[in-house]
C-alpha cells in the first residue's frame, strides 16, 4: 500500500529502527492483548469513579468513562477484542483469498474468468456499506462480525494472491511439476505457495489495518461490538459525549487504533528487502 | 457515437473504434458489476432471521395478521421473484416504503440527496486544488525535508479511522481554539457566516480523508512522469526543475491525474457515513446509519445502492480517463 521513499534500505534480512519500533508497538499490544485480565486494576464493568469523564489521575491512569469506570482497565481489555477480531478476520480472510487465488491461477479457465468476475464485483461494494447491510440484516455478534469482516477482505486478498500466482504459475518448475502428473493441491501448496510467502505476508499486515479501521469505523457507529464487550471503537463512540470536554477517556482509545495501525504500516513499509520485493 | 470524419486516416478510425470499443467494454462490466452487487445487497437483507411481517407487527400479532401482511408485502413469493420486482422497480425509480414511518423512502432520501452532494461538492471543490498542489510539489522535490513531511503526515491520515480525524478536528477548532461549535447541526440557518460554520467541520475532516489519498496518488503518478527518459533530456537541457515538471511532464501526466482524483473522491463514500454520523449531518449516510439501528430494510437497500451506484460511478470513470490518457490508444 505504501512505499515510502524516505528510508534507506539494505538488501539482507536486516531490519531498519524505524521498522523496529513498529514491531516493538504491535508486540507490546499482542501481550497486552494476551495478558489483560491479569493486568487491570479494576473490574471493566465497576463504576469506581463518583465523576464521570474523570481526568487522569494517580488512582485513575487514564481517567473515568460516561459512567465512571477506569478507562485504563477497559483500554487494556478493548486491546483484546479490537486485536483478536482484527486478526481472526484478517486469517480467515487472507487464508481463503489465498487459496482461492492460487487455485484460480493454477486452475484458469471458466473457473478463473467465474471466480474472479464474481469477486471483483463484490469488491466494489464500498467496505463500510457491506458492514451497515450485513448489521441491519444480521446483526452484530461477534462470529458475525468476524466473518463479515473476512468476507468483506476476502475479494482483495484473492486478487493479491491470484496476481502473483498468474507468475509463477508460467514457470517451467510449474511444467514439469504438472506433466510429472501431481494435482492441483500439490502445484498450489508445494510449488506456487513457497514462492509468494513473503509478498502474502506483506499483504496480510496491511489488510490487518484495513480490518481495524473497518472495525473500529463500525464500533465507533455503534454497529460493531455491541455491550457489555468493547473495543477500542466502542470506547469512543461511548464517550463521545466527552468530546466538548477533551476528556482522555474519548481520546486515548483513538491513539491506541492509530499507534497499532501506524506500527503495522511502519513495520510493512521498512521489511526486509528479500521479504517485500517480489511484491512490488 | 462520434461520426467518422472523412479526412481522417484508416488508422485513425480503426484507433478510434477500438477505443470506444474498450470504453465500452468497461461500461458493460459496471454494468454487470452493478447487477451483481444489488443481486448481493438484496440477499443479504433478505437472508433475516426470523420474518419480516413478525417483525413488523410484534411478537402479539395473530398468525391471520401475520399472513395477511406477508401476502400483502408480497413476502411469500420465492426470493428470486422477489429480487426481479425491487430491481425492476429501483429501475423506475420506485425505492419502495419505509417499513418504519409508511412513507416512500424516495421522498425520504430527496432533500438529503441534495445535502450528501452538496458536502461532496463543498469538499471536492477544497480537496481537488490542494491535493494537486501538494501532490505536484512533493513529486518535485522528492527527497527534500518538504516531501518527507507530505508523505509522512499523508500515511498518518490514511492509518488511523475517520473518526479520528474528525474528532481530532472537533478538539483543536471547537475546544482549545473555540473557533466553531462543537458536534450540534444547528437547522436555524439564517446567515451566510451560520452556513460558512456549519460546513467548516465535516468539509475540513472530509477534506483531509479524500485528500491524504490524491496527494499519494498525484505524487506518485507525477514521480512516474519524472522519471521517464524526454523529462531527463529536458533537464539536461538546461530546463530548471519547475520548466522541466510543469511544461514537460505535466502535460502527459494529466491522465494519471485525472485517475488519482477519481479514485480518490471514491472514499468520500466511506468518509460521508462516519462524518455524516459524527456531525449531525442531515444526508443520505445519516439516514442509512439511523435506518440500521431500526432495521428499516427498503431504506437500507435503496441507501446502499445509491452509495454503491456513486463509488461505482468514480471508480469507473477513473478507468475510462486512465484509458484515454494511454498515448498509445489515444
Amino acid at each position: 500500500m505504501t512505499t515510502s521513499t524516505t528510508l534507506h534500505r539494505r538488501v539482507s534480512y536486516r531490519f531498519s529502527w524505524v521498522g523496529m519500533i513498529g514491531f516493538t508497538i504491535i508486540l507490546f499490544w499482542a501481550v497486552i492483548a494476551l495478558l489483560a485480565p491479569h493486568i487491570i486494576p479494576y473490574p471493566v464493568g465497576e463504576i469506581i469513579d463518583e465523576d464521570y469523564f474523570g481526568p487522569i489521575s494517580s488512582k485513575l491512569l487514564l481517567g473515568s468513562d460516561y459512567l465512571g469506570r477506569d478507562m485504563f482497565s477497559r483500554i487494556i481489555m478493548g486491546a483484546r477484542y479490537t486485536v483478536g477480531i482484527s486478526l481472526a478476520a484478517v486469517c480467515l480472510a487472507c487464508f481463503s483469498g489465498a487459496a482461492l487465488g492460487m487455485a484460480a491461477a493454477v486452475i484458469g479457465g471458466w473457473f478463473d474468468t467465474l471466480l474472479s468476475r464474481l469477486l471483483d464485483a463484490l469488491n466494489s461494494i464500498p467496505s463500510k456499506l457491506s458492514g451497515l447491510v450485513v448489521a441491519a440484516a444480521v446483526g452484530s455478534s461477534l462470529p458475525v462480525l468476524i466473518l463479515m469482516l473476512a468476507v468483506i477482505y476476502t475479494p482483495g486478498a484473492y486478487r493479491f494472491a491470484r496476481s502473483l500466482a498468474v507468475n509463477i504459475n508460467t514457470m517451467d518448475y510449474i511444467t514439469v511439476a504438472r506433466t510429472r502428473g501431481e494435482g492441483i493441491p500439490y502445484v498450489v501448496f508445494s510449488e506456487i505457495l513457497p514462492n509468494i510467502t513473503g509478498p502474502l505476508l506483506a499483504d496480510f499486515g496491511i489488510r490487518f489495518v484495513f480490518v481495524v479501521l473497518l472495525l473500529s469505523g463500525l464500533s465507533f457507529l455503534g454497529l460493531g461490538v455491541q455491550p457489555p464487550y468493547a473495543d477500542w471503537g466502542a470506547l469512543v463512540h461511548e464517550n463521545i459525549g466527552g468530546l466538548p470536554f477533551g476528556a482522555p477517556a474519548v481520546i486515548v482509545p483513538s491513539l491506541a487504533i492509530a499507534s497499532l495501525t501506524i506500527s503495522v504500516n511502519l513495520l510493512i513499509d521498512n521489511l526486509p528487502k528479500k521479504i517485500r520485493d517480489r511484491s512490488r | 457515437m462520434v461520426p467518422a470524419i472523412s479526412n481522417f486516416s484508416g488508422k485513425e478510425t480503426l484507433l478510434r473504434t477500438y477505443v470506444l470499443g474498450l470504453i465500452a467494454n468497461r461500461l458493460g462490466s459496471s454494468a454487470l458489476t452493478l447487477l451483481i452487487v444489488s443481486f448481493a445487497v438484496f440477499f443479504a437483507t433478505a437472508m433475516l432471521p426470523g420474518d419480516t411481517a413478525t417483525i413488523l407487527l410484534g411478537q402479539a400479532a395473530t398468525p391471520e395478521a401475520v399472513a395477511g401482511l406477508r401476502a400483502a408485502m408480497h413476502l411469500d413469493e420465492p426470493a428470486l421473484l422477489r429480487f426481479g420486482r425491487w430491481l425492476f422497480g429501483l429501475l423506475q425509480g420506485d425505492l419502495g416504503i419505509s417499513y418504519v414511518n409508511n412513507v416512500p423512502v424516495a421522498d425520504l432520501i430527496g432533500a438529503r440527496f441534495v445535502n450528501t452532494m452538496r458536502l461532496a461538492g463543498i469538499v471536492t471543490l477544497f480537496a481537488v486544488p490542494l491535493s494537486l498542489t501538494l501532490g505536484i510539489t512533493a513529486a518535485m522535490f522528492r527527497g527534500s525535508v518538504y516531501d518527507r513531511v507530505v508523505t509522512v503526515l499523508t500515511i498518518g491520515i490514511i492509518s488511523v479511522p475517520e473518526f479520528m480525524i474528525a474528532t481530532s478536528a472537533v478538539l483543536l477548532f471547537s475546544v482549545y481554539l473555540k473557533w466553531l461549535p462543537a458536534l450540534s447541526f444547528a437547522n436555524d440557518v439564517t446567515s451566510f457566516w451560520q452556513v460558512l460554520r456549519i460546513y467548516a467541520m465535516p468539509v475540513i475532516t472530509l477534506t483531509f480523508v479524500v485528500s491524504a489519498q490524491m496527494i499519494r496518488m498525484t505524487r506518485a503518478a507525477v514521480i512516474d512522469t519524472i522519471n521517464t527518459p524526454y523529462v531527463e533530456a529536458a533537464i539536461l537541457k538546461g530546463a530548471s526543475r519547475w520548466r522541466a515538471v510543469l511544461l514537460h511532464a505535466l502535460p502527459n501526466a494529466v491522465g494519471p491525474i485525472a485517475n488519482a482524483i477519481a479514485l480518490a473522491l471514491s472514499y468520500l463514500v466511506g468518509g460521508v457515513i462516519i462524518v455524516e454520523t459524527i456531525f449531525n449531518y442531515p444526508g443520505v449516510a445519516k439516514l442509512m446509519v439511523d435506518g440500521v439501528s431500526t432495521r428499516d430494510l427498503p431504506l437500507i437497500q435503496s441507501c446502499a445502492i445509491i452509495f454503491c451506484v456513486g463509488y461505482l460511478t468514480l471508480i469507473t470513470f477513473a478507468d475510462i480517463v486512465a484509458i484515454l490518457a494511454n498515448p498509445r490508444v489515444r
